[in-house]
């Protein structure tokens, strides 16, 4: 392992205090502040995150649509130019290697953003995966700074960003008025081309902006003098951690690793085995037959939300427990994935994976929290939902 | 920046107390500060026997969870339901309404001066 990487924006996070920690082989923000503080702007106005560290892998050529297909479990050639999907890579088995976004954001030309610490297994596995395909792969991280801008304040502060404005040049048919949630645009900063993304990983309304490195400063620090005003913070890995996982969304290393499978994981609908190529004829994409068995048997485990009934949040690793009598440790029925407690909710929130016999909505578990039984009840997921406009 | 009053004691576990008696009991700024926004804490009863360097409760805050040693042998004669409540000021003021629980002191363990203390922690 050589030294941890920084993102173009480091001196910033210096500069505005942050406290840095290593994360998938970069030194990012932990936190500037307050992890409450920067979780609740983000839901209450907006947050300003360097997402630099994750992997951006470039796919183009005449088989782009077609090797993607095959590579990842997602229907991807359907996706629409300027169109945004989530998807995963899985391995010959069905485990999951990892989840990306995928942008179609030029004809034929695709964006894979992968988490920063698969980044380098994605690239190889991809590069694998194109035998027989005519498609070109290009590592485009470096060079490259990804910032977000998340919360209900976002568009606002998008409009109000200087330098930041729209070319229907290059917009792929889009006014920024009219971009979709899990769509994307071109838009340019000081002049330079930029891709804009409408999704995140916070459960709020936002937008993601790549752009060349040696304007990263430039646009986080217009961007900021922007939003400031509106309620702007910059944002650290801790609250974007507690954000997603309100949100119900997974983390790679928790709810998903090589021993998962999507299906496990709840999230059997990015699993396409209905795609069909050009011909006609199911794809056989990598993963499949695997996947399809899968999906017929029984789970030994799924994924679950639980409530905590008390104030002791459960953590990543914790066994969920049958509720016994008092604080005594019931027998083990699963193991907590992610767990804190909830800054929107105020109460205690994890996910876990539990047999299934304990699955249903509405099971009183408990999770053993340090050798005493904390009282948690099965919920649905998302714990929280955006209120709609 | 990382503040040691002078008129406290610290411990090598980022504990503070004063020289008051019953002895007031808190945990540093720099304690604080590393634990990120403290959510939970869990504090001895009233009326129990603590040895110094034993493990007497929890700080919890949202990415973590560490265990609060006391500096001090005694008998804990109050805690402060107010930081219970609100475990935030422990944040806010972790030399003051922070304060975590006050002992009739029997003992003590190894205590650094703040300068000690600050050398300790590098600041």
């Amino acid at each position: 392992m050589g030294e941890d990487r920084k993102t173009p924006l480091y001196d910033e996070h210096v500069a505005l205090g942050a406290s840095m920690t290593p994360f998938g082989g970069w030194l990012m923000p932990l936190r500037y502040t307050s992890d409450l503080a920067e979780h609740r702007a983000v839901r209450e106005a907006a947050g300003l995150f360097d997402l630099s560290h994750m992997g951006n892998i470039n796919v183009t050529g005449p088989d782009a649509a077609a090797f993607l297909d095959h590579a990842l479990v997602g229907y991807i050639s359907k996706v629409r130019e300027m169109g945004a999907r989530y998807s995963m890579i899985c391995a010959e088995d069905g485990s999951v290697l990892d989840d990306l976004i995928v942008y179609h954001h030029a004809p034929g030309e695709y964006s894979v953003i992968a988490n920063a610490a698969n980044a380098e297994l994605v690239l190889g596995k991809l590069q694998e995966r194109t035998a027989g395909f005519d498609v070109v792969l290009k590592d485009v991280q470096p060079g490259q700074a990804l910032i977000a801008v998340q919360g209900p304040r976002a568009v606002e502060i998008m409009l109000a960003t200087e330098g930041l404005v729209e070319d229907a040049e290059i917009s792929g048919g889009t006014a920024f008025a009219d971009l979709k949630y899990y769509a994307c645009m071109g838009m340019r900063f000081q002049g330079e081309p930029l891709l804009v993304g409408r999704t995140g990983y916070t459960g709020e309304d936002g937008f993601e902006l790549w752009v060349p490195a040696d304007r990263a400063v430039a646009l986080w620090r217009a961007l900021l003098a922007a939003g400031e005003p509106l309620g702007l913070v910059p944002a650290g890995l801790s609250a974007r951690d507690s954000l997603r996982l309100e949100a119900g969304m997974p983390l790679y290393g928790h709810e998903l690793d090589t021993t998962t499978t999507p299906f496990e994981a709840g999230m059997g609908r990015v699993v396409r085995l209905d795609k069909v190529s050009d011909d006609g004829t199911p794809v056989p994409f990598v993963g499949r037959d695997a996947l399809a068995a899968r999906k017929e048997s029984a789970p030994a485990r799924v994924l679950v939300g639980l409530r905590g009934e008390g104030r002791r949040p459960a953590r990543a690793d914790y066994d969920v427990v049958q509720r016994g009598v008092g604080t005594e440790v019931g027998a083990v029925v699963g193991r907590v994935t992610s767990g804190a407690p909830s800054p929107t909710l105020g109460y205690p929130i994890a996910m876990a994976y539990v047999t299934p016999e304990v699955s249903a909505e509405g099971t009183e578990l408990a999770v053993d929290v340090r050798g005493r039984a904390e009282p948690f009840v099965v919920v649905p997921m998302p714990f929280y939902r955006r209120p709609q406009n | 920046m990382a503040d040691f009053p002078e008129n406290l004691k610290y411990t090598t576990e980022h504990e503070w107390l004063d020289g008051s008696t019953p002895a007031v009991i808190g945990v540093t700024d720099v304690a604080a500060e590393a634990l990120g926004d403290v959510v939970y804490l869990e504090l001895p009863e009233v009326g129990a026997t603590i040895e110094a360097g034993s493990v007497v409760g929890e700080i919890e805050s949202t990415k973590s969870v560490s265990e609060l040693y006391s500096p001090v042998s005694g008998t804990v004669t109050e805690v402060n339901a107010e930081a219970v409540d609100n475990p935030e000021i422990v944040n806010q003021d972790p030399y003051g309404k922070g304060w975590l629980f006050k002992v009739e002191v029997s003992g003590t363990g190894e205590l650094l001066t703040a300068a000690q203390y600050a050398e300790h922690t590098g600041s």
